[in-house]
């Protein structure tokens, strides 16, 4: 508290106050003096002497102004989405949010509240995380769902350790066909408990009666519709649980996987009016059955009453959850993404009905009519037939990276490299964010690489 | 404050739909229309709320009013650290330029936000004294469940898979055990001494060939520096054990003393409380991982590292895996970044010397009115019980619902476990001592409103939106979402 700005013409001389801080060294030694001591450094006496009050290496302190200098700077040397056109999702993606999701998100109300423990004083909370577990139930056609989870991979692998206490069993099936870092991070999971993971390929799953759960990726990893029926129905003819890691965007139109009988159902709610932000913060969706509720991770919120006979909502059988159960809780999940939960249920309120069909319905139509025209191009191919939703693949006449060097050169951002699953693959995202006029540019550049 | 029309909070969203309303309009499709997929892949019916943009609007302004928060009430949630959340962090964060760009960009087009990345795993290496530090974790109990992953991945590397047992103190948040737990280790409770520091017998008979490791918070959740952390830190290392560190309290200790220093393994940071990322009413948070040069080659992918001029992104040697979908929370990384340059070392240290200060003022404040358990120079938090005030017949719940009366935020109640009737509070040191005299009197007030009115204390909160909740009810007959005709 004695260092000294370069340059001491603030209000306090040499002496650096924080604007964060409001003590000041009178108002310190006000204090200090009811507690009988005259340094702040006594208070710190318990830290034994040899480690107390190393050095500490960090840069001199910077005002909002340069903050806004240097920061602006560092944000330059990255190029945005909006810069120019993008085919590039394969997990996030770039879809339109409605301006009042960040004014309403930044409310110091919501911004700046804990989780709702106390419950007379978060009823804003509790109600908006009631609000989106039914609008999760609905797009998904479960009947239950949570508070939300960190992402949708982690959500997708709290799934699976879920489905192995549900059947008390010990082998998880992943289908070859949902995202490799969602498969990554359900082995990252699973290393330590008794747990087989093991790979399957979706046109015949090889399950047995070991199989805790088969889990998919609806659409899968590279953008198309399996038939979720009939790979459910396997999982369930071996008496294992169906999970399915389903992009909600895609539920504005194609049938829930609810209707298929899907047990436990996760998703990334990233697409559901939050900001790419280089992979986070995003928030993980998680539905399933009633019967498998006390089974569930992380928070719910519950309707009931007050002693008054008035409506509230609190959080509720938190006898799953680690504050309580300690190490027999179902997850260790504390904090989560509720600040991205509120944005998602903002999202589905303002889009509704009619905006979610619709955004699906442009990601599909786009996404359906580039795939065509590119189809048409010499050395060009979609190797891959079957329904797809607004992701799908293209075999290039050349190396997806210098197929994206290409584009780039006219200011384009292309698709995911996904040559190691298919030789010389790029996976191609369309969404509404992509105009008729990106698109023709899209298709005209690759037009022009022989 | 009442609202009248359709700005009244009772009904949710799909009350309030109106058959043919819209929130957002979308542009018209700009290509010619594709042929659809077949009919059954298709959902009939879309089960969403048709209301406007005024009344999405209105709606959710109406529900943010009903909660407390940092920006409207004191907030002294103990163990939590509700310190001001600056609102340069939101406004950088929320730049195209970091908002905007895509994980999987290639690295060329988002040096900038890996340089951000870099810089920031030195500053918490910096403040925590441990060289290798990994930001992929998505949350504090996310960060505990890495390095758990990475001491069991340690000890069966040097093919000590015997070591299964992790020794957590009794006064230890749930995420530690139900972490240890996760991570495939049996949790063996250990017992806090008269003075609220690790019990040394204790952990020497657990220090045996089948320990892996300890978990401990420093502070403690007494908000005590446990005076003994050196020598449980050798103990467990001449076991042959690893310590962990869970780094919720932080701000204490901030600038002070390095956990690397004091013989600590690998360690979180809860960036959402000592670095002010704020809390969102329950997240996101970013539970970065700090760890010694030994157990790095172990840290969760991706972590970042420097090429030349440039900056890339990479997995260790050993790596335990991937535990999140892409790179961390960075939107949350960026505003600790931003509040680390903005204090710099100077006013980071200035953070944990006021944070200490305001609760031992605090602390001395209540000594006498309020029972101390543990009355010794208090850390960050001070941990009473309001045992003297339950022979008068009003509990420490009570109290706590009592203050949300007085405009302030009750105290993290009933924790740590080993307190009866504990009120944990923490104060932080964004709060002026005008506020925390006030909260002073409130509870010397509510002190003597439990002897001369325990039913108005009983009773509490009265000016809350609703009063004291149902939670049996909540319990038996779950109501966990919307239906149509459970519409009351």
């Amino acid at each position: 508290m004695t260092a000294t700005r370069p340059n001491p013409t603030g209000v306090n001389g040499g002496h650096f106050q924080s604007h964060y801080i409001p003590n000041t060294t009178d108002e310190q030694s006000e204090m200090l003096a009811a507690l009988g001591i005259d340094s702040i450094d006594q208070l710190f006496a318990d830290i034994p002497d040899e480690f107390r009050n190393p050095t500490l290496d960090l840069p001199a302190p910077l005002s909002e102004l340069e903050i806004q200098k240097e920061l602006g700077g560092m944000a330059a040397k990255n190029r945005p989405l909006g810069s120019g056109p993008s085919f590039l999702g394969a997990g996030s993606y770039d879809h339109f949010i409605p301006a009042i999701i960040k004014p309403l998100i930044t409310r110091g109300e919501f911004l700046t509240s804990y989780t709702p423990y106390q419950a007379e004083a978060s009823q804003g909370t509790l109600q908006v995380i009631y609000e989106f577990q039914t609008l999760v139930c609905n797009l998904y056609g479960m009947e239950v769902a949570n508070a939300g989870m960190y992402d949708g991979a982690t959500s997708l692998a709290e799934a699976a350790l879920m489905a192995c206490r549900v059947t008390k069993r010990g082998k998880v099936a992943l289908a070859d066909s949902i995202s490799p870092a969602y498969s990554a991070v359900i082995r990252t999971y699973c290393q330590s408990q008794d747990i087989t993971v093991e790979t399957v390929d979706p046109s015949s799953p090889a399950l047995d009666t070991e199989t805790a759960c088969l889990v998919l990726q609806y659409p899968n990893f590279l953008g198309y519709i399996e038939d979720l029926q009939s790979l459910v129905d396997s999982a369930h003819a071996q008496g294992a649980l169906a999970v399915v890691s389903t992009d909600p965007t895609a539920m504005g139109m194609f049938q829930t996987p609810g209707h298929y009988g899907a047990d436990i159902v996760t998703g990334d709610g990233q697409p559901l009016g939050i900001p790419s932000s280089y992979g986070g913060p995003y928030v993980g969706l998680f539905a399933t059955k009633q019967e498998y509720i006390r089974q569930m991770p992380s928070r719910l919120s519950g309707r009931t009453v007050d002693k008054n006979g008035k409506t509230g909502y609190v959080l509720t059988l938190q006898t799953r959850e680690q504050h309580i159960r300690r190490e027999r809780a179902t997850s260790n999940i504390c904090t989560n993404e509720a600040l991205y939960a509120l944005a998602s249920t903002i999202y589905l309120a303002a889009m509704g009905k009619h905006g979610l069909r619709q955004v699906a319905e442009l990601c599909y139509h786009k996404a359906h009519y580039t795939a065509a025209k590119i189809g048409e191009l010499p050395g060009f191919s979609l190797p891959i037939s079957g329904p797809f939703f607004q992701e799908f693949v293209v075999q290039c006449p050349a190396p997806p990276v210098e197929i994206n060097r290409k584009l780039m050169e006219r200011n384009i951002l292309g698709g995911l490299d996904v040559s190691e699953q298919i030789p010389n693959g790029t996976l191609l995202c369309v969404t509404e964010m992509n105009s008729k006029e990106d698109i023709d540019a899209l298709v005209t550049t690759l037009s022009e690489i022989k | 404050m009442q609202q009248g029309g359709n700005r009244k909070t009772e009904k949710l969203l799909l009350e309030r739909s109106v058959p043919g309303r819209v929130g957002a309009v979308l542009p018209d499709l700009d290509v010619p229309a594709q042929a659809l997929p077949d009919k059954a892949l298709l959902r009939d019916e879309l089960p969403l709320p048709e209301v406007s943009e005024p009344e999405v609007v209105q709606y959710f302004t109406g529900l943010s009013q009903l909660n407390f928060s940092i920006d409207t009430h004191f907030y002294p949630l103990g163990s939590c650290t509700m310190k001001y959340n600056p609102k340069i962090n939101d406004e950088v964060a929320f730049q195209p330029g970091f908002a905007g760009i895509h994980p999987l960009q290639p690295i060329e087009q988002s040096q900038g936000a890996l340089e951000l990345l870099h810089k920031l795993q030195g500053f918490l290496s910096e403040i925590t004294g441990l060289p290798a530090v990994g930001l992929s974790t998505l949350a504090g109990a996310h960060g505990e469940l890495c390095g758990m992953l990475m001491i069991r991945a340690h000890h069966l590397a040097n093919g000590d898979a015997g070591r299964t047992k992790v020794g957590i103190p009794d006064s230890a948040h749930g995420t530690n055990p139900a972490s240890a737990a996760m991570a495939g280790f049996e949790v063996v409770e250990l017992a806090s001494d008269k003075d609220g520091n690790v019990d040394l017998e204790a952990l020497h008979e657990i220090a045996g060939p089948d320990l892996a490791g300890v978990m401990i918070t420093l502070p403690s959740t007494l908000g005590l520096f446990d005076t003994n952390i050196v020598e449980v830190c050798r103990i467990v290392h001449e076991a042959g054990g690893l310590v962990y560190g869970d780094g919720a309290n932080m701000n204490a200790l901030l600038g002070r003393v390095k956990l690397g220093d004091l013989g600590f393994d690998v360690a979180h940071l809860n960036l959402h409380k000592t670095f002010s990322t704020p809390h969102g009413g329950g997240g996101p948070g970013a539970g970065p991982v700090c760890t010694t040069s030994r157990l790095a080659p172990y840290l969760a992918a991706p972590i970042v590292t420097q090429n030349g001029e440039g900056y890339e992104l990479s997995t260790p040697e050993k790596s335990i895996g991937k535990l999140s979908g892409f790179h961390g929370n960075f939107g949350v990384l960026v505003r600790a970044y931003v509040y680390i340059r903005t204090l710099g070392g100077a006013g980071i240290k200035s953070i944990s010397g006021n944070a200490v200060l305001n609760a031992n003022y605090m602390m001395n404040a209540l000594r006498g009115v309020y029972l101390l358990p543990y009355d010794r120079t208090c850390m960050h938090e001070a941990v009473f019980s309001a045992d003297w005030q339950k022979d008068r017949g009003a509990s420490g719940l009570e109290i706590a619902k009592r203050l949300l009366d007085y405009g302030f935020h009750a105290p993290t109640m009933y924790f740590p476990l080993i307190v009866h009737e504990a009120l944990m509070i923490e104060p932080t040191e964004s709060e002026t001592k005008e506020t925390i005299d006030s909260f002073i009197q409130a509870l010397i007030d509510i002190d003597r409103e439990v002897t001369e009115n325990t039913e108005l204390v009983n009773n509490a909160p009265h000016t809350t939106p609703v009063a004291r909740l149902d939670e049996a009810r909540a319990a038996r007959q779950p109501n966990l979402r919307w239906q149509p005709e459970a519409a009351d």
